[in-house]
């Protein structure tokens, strides 16, 4: 079946709303007005105001009352509307629910879903369009995940809530409208990265919205003679290093694509890794292509221009390949 | 050694006297961690109540079993009282495995999930959210209980506060929010932080019933607790109470104290709540010396039993250092209904 992204998210709460009881949605504007991203349209008929729950402007607030509703056994999915007001919550996710567990002494898990979008590309200017995964996957205590497929979209709830402890979903505001087809078994196994595209000259390694940057990129260069494999990460924390080793064993070249900006980012986190696990491995020194170093810009030249996009992979592969 | 009587079992006194005998054991298990303090046995930051007991025992003593309670990083009169262990309690201010949070809290993060203490939250109003949370879970899983969060007065200028107090309100929540306003935020005192320092007027923007008691008077504590819990368990939404107290030792043990008056501190202590209630009781002849030595050596004990608990306790191996950052597999998730 062909289906939208935000229609796969939409599918995935569904199911889940209605195979637990337990289960829950918070959020602001995601009853009457549908989410802002219209993905939890028409729940809020079907499952009532009490678990289609709309809240204040209050992220702090909503986002730490999630925490201690799945202390208080349900499991809660609590929706931010982008990663950029989810630092108004940042204590409640970073004091609270990733380390609870711990300070206790293992007494108690929270198993709390947080869902919120990320992203630049539609112009919505510097307090709406940043991409802070790397800050999430810095913590220990929480998992971090990135859908960049319908699949995915599809795929990964079910086992976030099935997770005991907080998991932190990133929805790339680029990909609500992406379309595709909903493979028969879109099950997602949400310790693992997912090798999307083979190819045996390099590898680029790339999450959320920078997969279909780096698939259209793959296929840019296939057109040239250049065959490279393309890896979605997927899962931001804790990183698959396991998968990525392997795909650099089997191409002796890396590229890392990140829409955070380089310094401090996951893509410096990665290339980390693959040099201490594979650096004998290695071909040529691993490169990357994240955001240039300013605040996401309002015009729209210049907001591509500080983004990974298509022709910088390109150029960054051809380059590490000195073709 | 004093002499004394044997004292009648704690379950079958009179309510006062297992108020008084509850206020002895949080003040002599303090004053032990103090001692202990000094002589490097416990580290980090120690949060004395001493002073303040009457706040912790007056509400504790006012609350059903099953109910909910969040504290803050002052929070080890509460836990003792909600019935983590004395030995427990020790032990985890030393650090040892056999804390109630195995070590991995140390004195602000006292954690009994089983018993629903929550903590010990070293963030000022960082309890404040979780609690409307807990109340939420057991409003939408159908649970009678009420959930007490506990709280100082600075984190009245927290946005946490407005957030849960207005959710809690606008949800009708069965939290009742308690702030013990021993009138200084570690250094900053109330007039010096707050635009509005009657808090029964701010709390009261919210829509929601207020109370304030002598939080030096562990009688009035309790039978103001006692009223604002019981509108809270039968559907009143949630409620504020304003205990107000003074702590009589400094913020923490880093703590010079030079922001408060000497003879400030001197004029409540004179009001210490110990003593208080001792001497009313004595004026009621409901209580003599012989008696109050007798709960005073029974604090005593405790406190030996816990520190000689938590001296001879083993340390958590380095080995295990990465446990209890996930749930690991197999084990039950997540909250209890």
């Amino acid at each position: 079946m062909r289906m939208s992204y935000r229609e796969a998210l939409r599918l995935a709460l569904r199911e889940a709303l209605q195979n637990d009881a337990r289960v829950f949605l918070m959020g602001e504007d995601v009853g009457r007005y549908g989410g802002s991203y219209a993905v939890s349209k028409g729940l809020l008929e079907e499952f009532g105001p009490e678990r289609i729950r709309d809240t204040p402007l209050s992220e702090l607030g909503f986002v730490g009352a999630g925490v201690g509703a799945a202390l208080g056994g349900l499991r809660p999915i609590v929706e931010v509307m982008t990663v950029n007001f989810s630092l108004l919550a940042l204590d409640q996710i970073v004091n609270s629910a990733a380390l609870l567990r711990h300070m206790s002494g293992g007494q108690c898990s929270v198993p709390l879903v947080l869902r919120m979008a990320t992203g630049a590309g539609r112009q919505l200017g510097a307090q709406h369009s940043h991409s802070l995964e790397n800050w999430y996957a810095h913590i220990p205590g929480i998992r971090v995940l990135a859908p960049a497929t319908v699949a995915d979209a599809r795929g990964m709830l079910a086992p976030a809530l099935a997770d005991p402890d907080p998991v932190v979903i990133f929805e790339h505001a680029q990909l609500y409208n992406l379309e595709d087809e909903l493979p028969d078994d879109w099950r997602c196994d949400i310790a693992r990265a997912a090798v999307r595209r083979a190819g045996a000259q390099a590898s680029v390694f790339a999450y959320g919205g920078c997969l279909p940057k780096a698939l259209q990129a793959a296929e840019e260069l296939a057109a040239q003679g250049v065959e490279v494999e393309v890896v979605d990460l997927r899962v931001l924390r804790p990183l698959d290093i396991d998968t990525v080793a392997a795909s650099v064993r089997r191409t002796h070249r890396a590229v890392v694509v990140d829409e955070g900006w380089r310094s401090g980012s996951l893509a410096a986190e990665l290339i980390a890794r693959i040099v201490e696990t594979c650096f004998y491995e290695l071909d040529a020194p691993p490169a990357r292509v994240c955001s240039e170093e300013v605040p996401i810009p309002y015009a729209k030249h210049l907001e591509e221009a500080a983004l990974p996009q298509v022709p910088k992979i390109v150029a960054a592969v051809k380059e590490l390949l000195n073709v | 050694m004093t002499r004394t009587r044997k004292p009648r079992a704690s379950a079958e006194r009179p309510l006062e006297l297992r108020l008084l005998a509850d206020m002895l054991r949080i003040r002599r298990m303090e004053e032990k961690c103090a001692e202990l303090y000094g002589a490097g046995r416990i580290r980090g930051f120690l949060h004395l109540y001493i002073g303040e007991e009457a706040c912790a025992t007056g509400a504790m003593h006012a609350l059903a079993a099953d109910d909910n309670v969040v504290a803050t990083y002052r929070e080890h009169g509460h836990a003792l009282l909600r019935g983590v262990g004395m030995d427990a309690i020790m032990a985890e201010m030393f650090g040892k495995a056999a804390g109630c949070s195995r070590g991995r809290g140390g004195s602000m993060h006292l954690f009994d999930v089983a018993r629903r203490f929550y903590g010990g939250n070293a963030i000022v109003g960082g309890g404040l959210p979780l609690a409307v949370g807990l109340a939420l879970a057991d409003r939408l899983q159908g649970v009678r209980r009420v959930t007490l969060c506990v709280f100082g007065e600075g984190a009245m200028a927290e946005g946490a506060f407005h957030e849960s107090i207005n959710l809690a309100a606008l949800w009708q929540l069965p939290v009742l929010f308690c702030c013990e306003n021993n009138l200084y935020a570690m250094g900053t005192a109330l007039a010096r932080s707050e635009s509005q320092t009657d808090l029964c007027a701010k709390a009261a923007s919210y829509r929601v019933a207020t109370f304030r008691a002598d939080g030096m008077d562990v009688r009035a504590v309790f039978d103001t607790v006692s009223r604002a819990v019981r509108q809270v368990r039968e559907g009143g939404g949630p409620a504020f109470v304003e205990l107000q107290t003074y702590r009589f030792r400094a913020h923490s043990m880093f703590d010079p104290d030079l922001y408060r008056d000497k003879a400030e501190i001197e004029e409540w202590k004179q009001r210490g709540p110990i003593h208080s209630l001792s001497a009313q009781l004595k004026a009621e002849g409901r209580l003599d010396e012989e008696a109050f030595l007798a709960l005073d050596a029974e604090a005593e004990a405790e406190v030996a039993a816990a520190v000689a608990f938590a001296e001879q306790a083993p340390w958590e191996p380095v080995a295990d250092l990465l446990k209890d950052v996930h749930t690991p597999a197999g084990a039950a998730a997540g909250g209890t209904p």
